[in-house]
């Protein structure tokens, strides 16, 4: 049983917040949705797990008690602790007793922070918290996990755990669908999304985003064409269509998946600006 | 450590690893309990203080005044002209700081932080959150500061970042452990690469096992692993999977550090 968002739709007053969207997820699999601020992601997430309505398309989700969710800000309640923060979560999805006990304690021990149960969740480190976070969403044995950026700002080595955690509720089962701004964690991803401006750029694979790239990527001392270049490093890396003669000195590249993301952003804010 | 006029030296650490607190006392923020501090010459004094521009986490904008009056205030406290504003803000002066964009709001705080000309530019993670375009924009104007001669000390939890940097420090429980090139940063440390067609079962096996595993695309990877035992843990479990030992990841490594460390301390 998979779960889909299809051919979304969603504004907001005048600006389309997502434009004829369509994500799927597969139980046993993680799909991640890149892409910057404002480019859609949140919206995203919050129409599959049914807080945004759509003006267009549809949601095919389980029951809101089979959805662990968690948000880009919240996640806990400060003035708890870490336990009590878990327990609260666990009494609105019915559990209790010794059950929510071994879970919660399961739970903790997987995500490293049995000794800090007690501590006060605002006494937690950015990375403890978004662990604390996750395992709030996790309690419930949810099917469908929806994750809006557990990662950003949070240090690598909890951005591992993280990343073993979700790999762990996906290896269980769990249909996983988060997003983040780094681009080099969302390559490990079985499925990727990459939104721009509400619009899907691409989507699938590594391999079937990178092939959705029609141009070549080069790297050179200097940019040729300022509109087409960014900059990796003390290295410039630059886009030419297909077609268009690169100069003799630019190198061609094997892009990875920054690379081909910023190419298709520039290609679709060329297209939207020569259009308006 | 120190960093020289025209350098982008990148500071890496877990959280808890002790990058604010150096930040901040080469901001004359802390005292020190002991040893010096020398900015531009001297303590981090007001004086020595105005030559150098800062980027703090928050971005130390105020969300209910403008652009143009958080710039004016800025600019102001160091008795400079206000900056001009460049062509992506120029239709947001007068829009409230709290209604624009993570990556907009980065650039003021960036204009606000550069407009004294510093000498000496403080960025505590400058690009959490913002998109690969205003990322990569955004290290155009730190290049340009390093090569008219500032001093840029930067934290990052971006590795494609640290590559960016001329030099890197690596702080773990308040000690620099590490410092050098990303290669010096990474050191003797290994991974294990697992290529299998059953990504689960081996991740599962692996973790069951105790093994620090992670994911990398279908990959699983072990930090800090015998090859050997790996392959011990795999076939118990009945996978068929090709093995190799390839060189950590500045992540591993930090992950392999916080563990050595924890261990001691237990």
């Amino acid at each position: 049983m998979s779960y889909s968002v299809r051919a979304a739709t969603v504004r907001h007053g005048g600006t389309v917040a997502l434009d004829d969207v369509t994500v799927v997820v597969e139980p046993g699999s993680v799909v991640v949705v890149v892409g910057g601020d404002g480019a859609g992601k949140t919206t995203l997430l919050r129409t599959m797990v049914g807080e945004v309505v759509l003006d267009s398309g549809t949601v095919d989700a389980p029951p809101a008690q089979e959805i662990g969710y968690l948000t880009a800000r919240a996640g806990s309640w400060q003035a708890l602790t870490v336990r009590q923060n878990m327990d609260f979560v666990g009494g609105i999805y019915g559990l209790s007793g010794e059950r929510l006990e071994q879970r919660r304690e399961e739970l903790l021990s997987r995500a490293g922070l049995t000794e800090a149960g007690d501590r006060l969740a605002s006494q937690l480190s950015g990375g403890m918290r978004r662990k604390l976070g996750f395992s709030m969403a996790m309690l419930h044995q949810p099917a469908l996990l929806v994750l809006d950026e557990p990662t950003t700002g949070v240090d690598p080595v909890s951005r591992i755990d993280i990343w073993r955690l979700v790999s762990e509720a996906a290896a269980a089962g769990a249909a996983v669908l988060m997003a983040t701004t780094y681009l080099d964690e969302a390559e490990r991803a079985g499925s990727l999304l990459v939104l721009d401006g509400g619009r899907t750029l691409a989507q699938g694979t590594l391999e079937q985003v990178r092939a959705a790239l029609d141009g070549t990527i080069t790297e050179d001392a200097v940019p040729h064409r300022a509109a087409w270049a960014w900059r990796r490093g003390r290295r410039h890396h630059e886009y030419w269509a297909r077609g268009e003669v690169v100069a003799s000195s630019a190198a061609a590249i094997d892009p990875d998946l920054e690379d081909v993301v910023v190419a298709l952003s520039l290609s679709r804010r060329a297209d939207v600006g020569a259009n308006s | 450590m120190s960093v020289g006029p025209g350098e982008v030296v990148g500071l890496l650490g877990a959280n808890g690893a002790g990058k604010t607190t150096l930040i901040r006392m080469l901001l004359g923020l802390i005292p020190v309990s002991s040893g010096d501090v020398e900015l531009l010459g001297g303590p981090p004094d007001r004086e020595r203080r105005a030559g150098l521009g800062y980027v703090p986490q928050g971005l130390g904008l105020y969300s209910d005044l403008t652009v143009e009056e958080n710039l004016a205030f800025s600019s102001q406290a160091y008795s400079v002209a206000a900056p001009e504003l460049p062509g992506l803000l120029l239709g947001s002066a007068s829009v409230l700081v709290g209604d624009l964009s993570l990556g907009l709001q980065r650039q003021v705080a960036f204009l606000a932080a550069l407009a004294h000309s510093p000498r000496v530019l403080v960025l505590d993670e400058p690009t959490s959150g913002v998109d690969p375009l205003a990322r990569a924009a955004l290290w155009d104007t730190i290049r340009e500061q390093a090569d008219a001669g500032t001093g840029v000390l930067v934290t990052t939890h971006y590795m494609q970042e640290a590559a960016q940097c001329d030099r890197l420090l690596l702080m773990s429980r308040a000690r620099l452990v590490a410092e050098g090139s990303e290669a010096d940063i990474i050191g003797a440390t290994r991974a294990v690469a697992v290529r299998t067609a059953d990504w689960a079962a081996a991740f599962a096996a692996l973790n069951a096992a105790g093994e620090p595993v992670m994911l990398a695309g279908r990959d699983v990877r072990v930090a800090d692993a015998d090859p050997d035992h790996v392959r011990t843990v795999l076939s118990a479990a009945g996978l068929e999977a090709e093995v190799v030992a390839v060189p950590a990841t500045i992540e591993e490594r930090m992950m392999v550090l916080a563990r050595d460390t924890s261990s001691v301390e237990s």
